[in-house]
């Protein structure tokens, strides 16, 4: 069957759903192709072709520099705290104790809001008057007076990663902890009657279980932190002085605010791109770890 | 648990009120309003279905965003091919709308009467090129707010008339220990900062554009932003006045943790409610001030209109929305967050009944009120200057470097 043709009868079902994706995909992305070698208007005229101009404008772009460091420090740190916390949670999660059941459930809750009521939260956390975390952190000695942390550049990076691991480690952990549960427990019981340590337990039992399903997650993340707009949108809209505009927040201010609908679509086609590159490069990785077997 | 029985029997009323409504209807008119400082949203909702009661014919949808959602909202849907019939705009996009086509011309709509009973400064709100492109509906500018009770305890008998003293007071008042910090500015990075600068740069004379050229980097406009950065670096103002918005600034204000504030007229009767606020009776409202030998007052045109999208199919049922949203018999009657564009209307006792303070700085501060430039870049010019206006409030750059830059990326 995988080498052979497809029959026509296979590929006349699949008609209507090819018809509808090519609609509802690749219209549009044709559509921005094409928008991003003119320098046409969101409102009005179709626009003349530019060539590369949006393409070298944007790349020269000293806004464009610094909002792809911005995306690229918040992915980063993001999906690494995410994977980190994720798996350790998983960890704990996978031990028998009382009240893990409803641990678990708890566990989705953050997941499971809207990121536009999670921006929201973490804002009221933040606030610099009345805020949670200045009320604790001061009644706990750690600070003096209150701060604002969303309007310092040195932190509102910060507090806008810790926003967006407490929202999607769950997701992590979920994956993780589905996978722990698949190693078969004679494995690991050899691995105690053997001695191996804890870390040598998790090492070579644990991790390699894990690897595959943490590579999904991972791939999962980074394309969602590299898009990330509407938890900064909400929290900051890109401020202090910019320090927090990332890539996708460009595109909107470019394309919307601007109305400027070449260099938004010239922008956005370039972050598909960056993604792209990101996602081949994880597939490649997981081949290979699939290659070498456990 | 009487809410929780209610609540299904309720709904199902409010659902067949709508389809009662709908099959009647003949014309639906689709509206974009803003959740935010001005009319509420619960006046903006009565106020219509008043007009929808005695209009059996016509059901208006009303949709409600926050103020930095609403150009961007109404350029999308116009990109979209249209959607909405009539939409709230703000002073700075006439010039933007116009050249992309956003809003009917409305100038043969506009009678005589409209003409000559309405505020001249209202007009300039939704006038490009001597073109009309909707009716002024929100008059409004930035006023100065103090804490009588603070001011009292602190020793000053009278709000301050120009911006140097108003520094002289805060730093009196922060020195008596009364508030830690006296002034409350929506200075976040958003349209909020660029109208508190404006104000400023009225004040002391500047000019945002000379000869086709940005020029806010020079003079008074200079000179707005140091006043900032100053009251900034002296502890008088707010430091977390770098991420308020207009909200926040209500917030602290009527906490009692403000003894000054530049913010819109909703503030007034809000602030002075005992229901919410902390200061009620003790709220005075004044002018911006001036700077002596060049201006008596300050104050930035932060008015907003009701246009006609060149995509609504009902132009017609749209503007007579629009006369019954702006009339001054609705206006009147909802005068307690914002004030009418008709002149009578200010020596109207239902008018400034209770609000006679709210009046008397009204008829100053309307009189001078500064525009913020028309220009189809106002987007990007105002983004780059929220940008520059925070870089040197967090001193990364000199106020001079930091206009010289917003200047430079202004589009202009």
């Amino acid at each position: 069957m995988s080498t052979e043709r497809l029959p026509l009868r296979v590929w006349l079902l699949m008609l209507p759903l090819l018809i509808v994706m090519l609609t509802v995909i690749g219209w549009p992305l044709i559509d921005t192709i094409r928008l991003s070698f003119s320098d046409a208007r969101l409102v009005g005229t179709g626009g003349h072709f530019v060539g590369l101009h949006n393409f070298t404008k944007m790349l020269s772009n000293s806004y464009f520099h610094s909002a792809f460091f911005t995306t690229l420090k918040f992915s980063l740190w993001s999906v690494t705290l995410e994977l980190v916390i994720g798996v350790l949670v998983a960890l704990l999660l996978n031990q028998k104790f009382h009240g893990r059941t409803l641990l678990r459930a708890l566990l989705i809750l953050p997941w499971a809001l809207p990121t536009v009521v999670n921006a929201t939260l973490w804002r009221l956390i933040y606030n610099p008057e009345y805020g949670a975390l200045n009320a604790a952190l001061t009644q706990l000695g750690f600070l003096d007076s209150y701060r604002s942390w969303l309007g310092e550049p040195g932190t509102a990076l910060t507090a806008l990663i810790v926003a967006d691991v407490w929202k999607n480690f769950p997701l992590v952990a979920l994956i993780a902890l589905a996978a722990l549960q698949a190693i078969p427990n004679d494995i690991r019981a050899a691995a105690i009657s053997d001695g191996a340590n804890v870390w040598r337990r998790f090492r070579h039992v644990t991790l390699p279980y894990l690897l595959g399903p943490l590579m999904v997650a991972l791939v999962l993340r980074t394309i969602e932190a590299f898009k990330v707009f509407d938890l900064i949108w909400i929290m900051t809209r890109g401020g202090p002085a910019n320090s927090t505009r990332s890539l996708s927040i460009l595109v909107y201010q470019e394309a919307f605010a601007f109305q400027r609908a070449g260099s938004g679509a010239s922008l956005a086609l370039m972050i598909t791109l960056m993604i792209t590159v990101l996602a081949v490069a994880y597939l490649f990785i997981m081949r290979r770890l699939a290659g070498e077997g456990r | 648990m009487k809410f929780v029985l209610h609540a299904p029997l309720l709904a199902a009323t409010a659902l067949l009120g709508v389809t009662v409504t709908a099959a009647q209807a003949e014309t639906t008119l689709n509206a974009l309003f803003m959740a935010q400082a001005a009319y509420s949203e619960d006046d903006i909702r009565s106020m219509t279905s008043a007009y929808e009661a005695a209009h059996p014919d016509v059901k208006v949808n009303l949709e409600f965003v926050p103020y930095e959602g609403l150009h961007d909202k109404t350029v999308l849907s116009m990109g979209a091919g249209g959607g909405y019939d009539v939409v709230l705009f703000d002073v700075i996009w006439p010039a933007e709308y116009a050249q992309n086509n956003v809003l009917l011309d409305v100038s043969d709509r506009i009678t005589n009467e409209m003409k000559s009973g309405v505020l001249p400064g209202a007009w300039t709100t939704v006038t490009y090129e001597n073109k009309n492109y909707g009716m002024p509906w929100i008059l409004d500018t930035k006023y100065l707010f103090y804490n009588k009770a603070m001011l009292k305890k602190a020793g000053i008998s009278t709000p301050p008339a120009t911006w140097a003293e108003l520094k002289a007071d805060a730093q009196k008042i922060k020195d008596a220990g009364i508030v830690k910090y006296p002034i409350a500015w929506s200075w976040s990075q958003a349209e909020a900062a660029v109208c508190d600068y404006t104000t400023l740069l009225s004040a002391y004379g500047g000019d945002f554009i000379k000869d086709g050229k940005p020029d806010f980097q020079n003079g008074g406009g200079l000179e707005a932003l140091k006043y900032m950065v100053d009251s900034y670096n002296d502890g008088l103002t707010n430091p977390n006045s770098k991420e308020f918005l207009e909200e926040d600034v209500r917030n602290v204000f009527q906490n009692g943790d403000a003894a000054f504030a530049l913010n819109w007229t909703y503030m007034y009767n809000l602030a002075n409610d005992p229901k919410d606020s902390k200061v009620a009776g003790d709220v005075g409202v004044v002018p911006a001030p001036g700077v002596e030998g060049i201006s008596d007052a300050s104050a930035v045109n932060g008015s907003m209109g009701l246009g006609i999208t060149t995509t609504s199919k009902h132009p017609d049922a749209a503007w007579d929305y629009i006369t019954y949203m702006t009339s001054q018999k609705v206006q009147n009657a909802y005068s307690k967050l914002s004030l009418p564009i008709w002149k009578s209307s200010y020596t109207d006792p239902e008018v400034t009944k209770g609000q006679e303070e709210l009046i008397a700085a009204a008829q100053t501060g309307l009189a001078v009120m500064y525009p913020r430039p028309m220009t189809p870049h106002y987007q990007e010019m105002s983004m780059a200057l929220q940008q520059g206006i925070q870089e040197a409030l967090l001193g990364t750059a000199s106020p001079k470097d930091a206009l010289q830059e917003a200047a430079d990326n202004s589009g202009l």
